[in-house]
């Protein structure tokens, strides 16, 4: 069986959306979508499964606020209590409107940093990773749909070049 | 065009109603003389828990039976409130309680040199006390009428910046946001009115305003030359005009704008609504000084406007997403759609947070430097109105974080409606808070005038929102940006 796809290349976000609206009208199987810049709406448009990257961002900032609350306790009330400002450190609950900044900045800096990590995990993404683009044009101006062919190369030609296509080609992926 | 349906009218007559005699029933119960304040703090010393559970039973409020315990240890401590509060006054009371009990049961014996100072103190006591009680009605009036009155003036705040920014999502809601802010002008009188009868000291809600006080206190003598009844009564006129004026044109404007076949209304919105927000910004300011932080004359705040703003602009969008969420449900509003609720809900959200920013800001800084002039705000707070003071952050703060964080709960009516209830409610306790330590003290507590207050202005506030909701169409047709609007998704 060959492993053939079609790489269908557009030149404007709208025709994309458009185009990538009639494929799945059309029941073709887009493989991925290749774009210079996020196009709002493409995921619906595709039908990706919602992100669950919110999810995990609100755990990491719940991870954040408790491990701020462990150090904060962990420095101020046992390791090394302090009077400051007449307010001795004897109870965290009583110190406590001193350590929300410090638990604030801990939840934001856990739940940005381990989001960002997670998403480079999920894409596949690592320092010097060679770039998985097909064509190079998609980090400038254009835009590239890759669909698979299922013995019906012509149809697919056709079909894409009505969409409004400024370049269709097959490819023989390995 | 939406009308008016007659059983939410009958509704908002009954909350009137119902609300005007609670408001009557406070005003006629709160004590007259000085012998009655005695009789009160009699039976509250001796038969103190019939008192308590009598005031519960008045209450609705599921909080209020934890409050009207503390209340009473309190009362039973005689804490003294801010106007007064040092340390000083809170152990001379408790002093001359038990001599006044002494008093009452052997009067004829005790009449020695040395009782005569002690009945001086006890009769300013019982002043002090008579003042906070006939304070009490007025406070619970004064509250709900400028909450209403400062909601629709978020509204308004609001609509302004979203003509100002050219904002594509909203147009579709601009007659919603006009119909809200129409209750403007009816609060504004109201409360010009309430403002004037302080000052003819009918009532002792701003004791800057009473000679004898200023004459007796360096501290609000010295700022006498802006807190003083002429130039505070001037800057309320001028600030309610403004913010009137602009209302009234914007929505003239905008109803104009339907008919005509330029867009010169439009553009003149624009001008008068980018005027309006730079005399807002600066009158808001000054508002909230005058008639709410003045009420702790020694106390300030620098950051008390945006405080004050933050809790009644979320308060006005909240009630912008209830509005468009009970027009959708008889059908109106076609054009709204799941996005333009969304993004409601995302500022009911962010600016909940906002809220709590300030609230937290203006709390750290003072609990920190621990300086007394400016702390004995939170500590009265903290100490006489401990449930609401913490309360009122769980209600504005982590029940909307944890509900409204949720994107897929954003778009789900009933849990934006019941976050909005829980959020305006919250947002109405805060103004409590920031209102009644200073003018009723230890002797608060939610009762009959408190109730009836919030009653008679949310039957009000219906009432003129949606007789104004019925007096022009709800989409604003040739509003520049309405296709715009009309397809707006998130």
């Amino acid at each position: 069986m060959s492993n053939k796809v079609i790489y269908a290349i557009y030149n404007d976000d709208d025709i994309l959306m458009d185009a990538v609206k009639k494929t799945r009208a059309a029941h073709h199987h887009i493989e991925e979508v290749f774009t210079p810049f996020p196009v709002h709406g493409l995921d619906k448009a595709m039908g990706l499964a919602p992100t669950r990257l919110a999810i995990c961002s609100f755990l990491y900032g719940c991870v954040g606020i408790s491990f701020a609350t462990w150090m904060m306790n962990y420095i101020m009330i046992q390791d090394w209590p302090q009077d400051i400002g007449g307010k001795p450190s004897f109870s965290y609950i009583e110190n406590m409107p001193a350590f929300v900044p410090i638990m604030f900045e801990l939840t934001v800096f856990f739940a940005a940093h381990l989001m960002v990590i997670t998403f480079y995990m999920r894409s596949r993404l690592w320092p010097f990773k060679e770039a998985e683009n097909p064509d190079v044009r998609t980090t400038d101006d254009h835009f590239l749909m890759e669909v698979a062919v299922r013995d019906n190369e012509e149809e697919l030609i056709s079909f894409f070049q009505n969409t409004g296509a400024v370049e269709v080609k097959v490819i023989d992926k390995h | 065009m939406y009308t008016f349906s007659s059983k939410l009218k009958t509704f908002s007559f009954i909350l009137m109603a119902v609300g005007a005699l609670g408001i009557g029933y406070g005003f006629y119960t709160a004590p007259k003389d000085i012998q009655e304040v005695e009789k009160i703090l009699a039976a509250e010393s001796h038969g103190g828990h019939g008192e308590a559970k009598h005031e519960e039973s008045k209450s609705t409020d599921a909080s209020h039976e934890k409050a009207s315990t503390e209340k009473l240890v309190l009362a039973d401590d005689k804490v003294a409130n801010t106007a007064v509060g040092t340390a000083a006054v809170v152990d001379d009371s408790t002093q001359v309680k038990v001599e006044a009990e002494a008093i009452q049961a052997d009067s004829n014996i005790k009449r020695e040199t040395h009782v005569v100072s002690e009945e001086k103190e006890h009769a300013e006591h019982l002043n002090h006390v008579l003042h906070q009680l006939q304070n009490k009605p007025w406070a619970a009036f004064y509250v709900a009428c400028i909450f209403f009155m400062l909601v629709s003036l978020g509204v308004l705040a609001f609509y302004a910046i979203q003509q100002v920014s050219q904002a594509g999502w909203s147009p579709v809601l601009f007659r919603v946001m006009q119909g809200i802010t129409s209750y403007l002008p009816v609060g504004s009188v109201i409360f010009f009115i309430v403002l004037l009868l302080s000052g003819l000291h009918l009532n002792h809600l701003f004791i800057w305003l009473d000679p004898e006080v200023v004459a007796a206190d360096k501290l609000i003598a010295n700022k006498t030359g802006y807190l003083n009844f002429p130039f505070w009564i001037i800057r309320a006129a001028v600030f309610l005009m403004g913010w009137n004026l602009y209302q009234y044109f914007s929505r003239k404007n905008c109803l104009a704008q339907d008919e005509s076949n330029d867009n010169l209304n439009y553009k003149k919105n624009f001008n008068i609504s980018a005027i309006f927000l730079v005399f807002f910004i600066v009158t808001e300011s000054i508002m909230s000084w005058d008639w709410i932080m003045s009420i702790d004359p020694h106390w300030f705040s620098t950051l008390f406007g945006w405080y004050v703003f933050s809790s009644f602009f979320v308060s006005g969008i909240t009630i912008i997403a209830l509005v468009t969420l009970y027009l959708k449900s008889k059908g109106l509003l076609e054009h709204v759609n799941t996005s333009h609720i969304h993004d409601l809900a995302k500022f009911m959200f962010g600016f909940s947070v906002f809220w709590t920013y300030l609230w937290f800001s203006q709390f750290v800084l003072i609990w920190y430097a621990n300086i007394p002039e400016e702390v004995t705000y939170f500590i009265t707070r903290i100490e006489l109105y401990n449930l609401p003071f913490f309360g009122a952050v769980v209600m504005n703060f982590l029940f909307p974080l944890l509900i409204l964080i949720n994107t897929d709960f954003k778009r789900i009516t009933w849990v934006l409606v019941m976050a909005g209830v829980v959020i305006l409610a919250g947002h109405y306790l805060d103004f409590f808070l920031m209102i009644m330590p200073g003018t009723v003290g230890d002797r608060w507590f939610i009762g009959v005038s408190e109730i009836a207050s919030v009653l008679f202005f949310l039957g009000l506030f219906i009432f003129v929102v949606f007789t104004a909701l019925s007096k022009s169409p709800l989409l604003p047709k040739r509003n520049p940006f309405i296709d715009e609007s009309k397809h707006f998704h998130y």
